[in-house]
């Protein structure tokens, strides 16, 4: 798996959630799968995909599908 | 009644809102005040509640003056509502603007919300019934506890002297102001002439701590599930220099994540406070002193000022032996005055008298401190919310599933079944139903339900199976 599958099915695992709605846009509460519960599983989700574990900082700054993706660079996930 | 000496407080800060904008005391008295000289008083309010001034005015303003408030999600669904409409026909609905009443008139508007006169007549409300609060979160059901002003100023009084509550308070909001925990949070910071910073932000959002540093906070509250979430956050290594005290209540907290938080608040300087409590006791019943925090990590410690725990057997005699297990009996005023099904409960008088069966199952160990082990009723903790595994399996037979068996843990309902069921539209479903995240709920398949000889599902097999 490509690390951007991986990215994905992190995504889809922890939110519940298929292919089709994971655009760049995709943001924290902007649909009912991706509330405080659902960004608990997927901080979880994504750390355990890439071996990581995210700066508390960056657990707040996680606000959409795309910046999840510049946000990975840090932790020298190449997407 | 708690509220009546606010003014006291003047000038001093009462509630701050996302924007920066601050109430005083004075202020919100006087909005709260006008608000209430529009209803008639020993009438029936539903407060829809959104954490904002609007629903705190409204709330200040009818206890104040004798109005009997139901807070409501500020988000309840219209069928659900409507459903309450009718089985309690309230004479006034306070919401925000925008909603509208299948009937009525608008008779006030702060700007953010509407006062509508529903022109239900008054019916006869009993005179120590101060407010409806719902056990159930938002499945709309009609069962509420019915709270006493005695009950909301005793629990306030002993809630504020264990805290050791002062004007210099302020706490932030972290759940919503109509479940019964963040409401006590509310009433007792506005009592002790503290303050509140009004939010419904996650703490996942960034603006959450931004207004907690900025106004300097020094408190909050937090259900099991708050708590794993600010284990993830590394609450450890934030630099909160203004908390004093956070509490934990709403269900159990894993022992080993309460030592760690215990261990982490006490080398930051933060009194972590592990309570104990329901709506049917207004809100508190037992709180773990700081102090023993460490030592004592998992329990929920000892019973409020004024207020008693005890243990009951089978028989109904009391444990007086430590380390037994028995049904956990607390005694104190703020026991509530009992339920109430419909409109005519709300003549009722005091049901309870002093004494509230918990359901809870606890042991007591030698030093005094009480333990939760287990739960006799047949309801789980989700995320704080109080769910009945009855309702949900009623809920699932209406739906056409037929053959299925709820149990399961806190945090995580499982629906045992014998048909093939689509697992994710099920889950979705009962997300809907109990307006929680989905990923509460989980489905085992099984060969068979167990029961016993009468027909009844042994839920105690259940829990092994198919896992």
């Amino acid at each position: 798996m490509t690390n951007m599958e991986k990215y994905k099915e992190a995504f889809k695992e922890a939110l519940e959630i298929d292919d089709s709605a994971l655009t760049d846009e995709l943001a924290f509460d902007s649909i009912p799968e991706w509330d405080s519960v659902g960004h608990m599983r997927l901080m979880a989700s994504i750390e355990d995909a890439f071996d990581i574990m995210f700066e508390t900082e960056d657990i707040m700054d996680f606000g959409t599908f795309g910046k999840g993706k510049e946000i990975l660079q840090k932790y020298d996930v190449e997407l | 009644m708690i509220f009546d000496q606010l003014e006291k407080f003047g000038d001093t800060t009462a509630l701050i809102e996302e924007s920066g904008k601050a109430w005083s005391f004075n202020q919100l008295v006087a909005e709260a005040d006008n608000i209430a000289s529009l209803m008639e008083k020993r009438s029936l309010a539903f407060l829809l509640c959104r954490n904002c001034v609007s629903a705190v005015t409204a709330y200040v303003g009818a206890l104040r003056h004798g109005m009997v408030p139901l807070l409501l999600n500020g988000e309840i669904q219209d069928e659900l509502l409507e459903h309450l409409l009718k089985a309690y026909h309230p004479k006034y609905l306070w919401m925000e603007v925008g909603r509208k009443a299948s009937i009525g008139k608008v008779l006030y508007s702060d700007g953010n919300y509407q006062l509508w006169d529903t022109g239900e007549e008054k019916y006869p409300i009993n005179d120590d019934l101060a407010v409806l609060l719902s056990t159930s979160g938002s499945t709309g059901s009609p069962k509420l506890v019915r709270q006493s002003y005695k009950n909301i100023m005793a629990n306030t009084l002993s809630i504020a002297k264990y805290l050791s509550l002062t004007s210099d308070d302020r706490a932030i909001t972290t759940m919503p102001m109509y479940y019964t925990y963040g409401l006590s949070i509310i009433q007792t910071q506005l009592f002790a002439g503290g303050s509140i910073v009004l939010t419904e932000a996650s703490m996942f959002a960034r603006v959450f701590w931004e207004l907690l540093k900025k106004y300097e906070v020094t408190n909050f509250g937090g259900v099991p599930y708050t708590y794993e979430m600010l284990k993830r956050m590394r609450f450890g290594r934030m630099d909160l220099p203004s908390l004093r005290f956070i509490t934990q209540a709403g269900g159990k907290l894993a022992a080993d994540i309460s030592a760690e938080f215990a261990k982490v608040c006490d080398d930051k300087g933060i009194k972590f406070i592990t309570m104990y409590g329901a709506c049917e006791a207004t809100a508190r019943m037992a709180y773990l002193p700081w102090e023993y925090a460490q030592d004592k990590a998992g329990s929920i410690g000892i019973a409020i000022p004024e207020g008693r725990l005890a243990l009951m057997d089978d028989r109904g005699a009391e444990i007086t032996a430590s380390d037994i297990d028995g049904e956990l009996i607390y005694y104190g005023d703020n026991v509530t005055l009992g339920y109430t099904e419909c409109q005519d409960d709300l003549s009722k008088g005091d049901e309870n008298h002093g004494v509230l069966h918990t359901g809870d199952i606890a042991r007591r160990d030698g030093d005094g401190f009480y333990y939760i082990t287990g739960r006799k009723k047949r309801f789980l903790k989700l995320f704080g919310n109080r769910v009945s595994l009855d309702a949900v399996e009623a809920y699932l037979k209406s739906q056409g599933y037929l053959s299925c068996a709820c149990a399961g843990a806190d945090d995580k309902l499982v629906v045992y079944t014998t048909e093939d069921i689509n697992t994710k539209e099920l889950c979705l479903r009962l997300g809907e139903f109990t307006h929680l995240h989905s990923s509460a709920f989980a489905v085992v398949k099984v060969e068979e339900i167990p029961r016993n000889s009468s027909g009844k599902i042994l839920y105690e097999s259940l829990k092994g199976l198919g896992m």
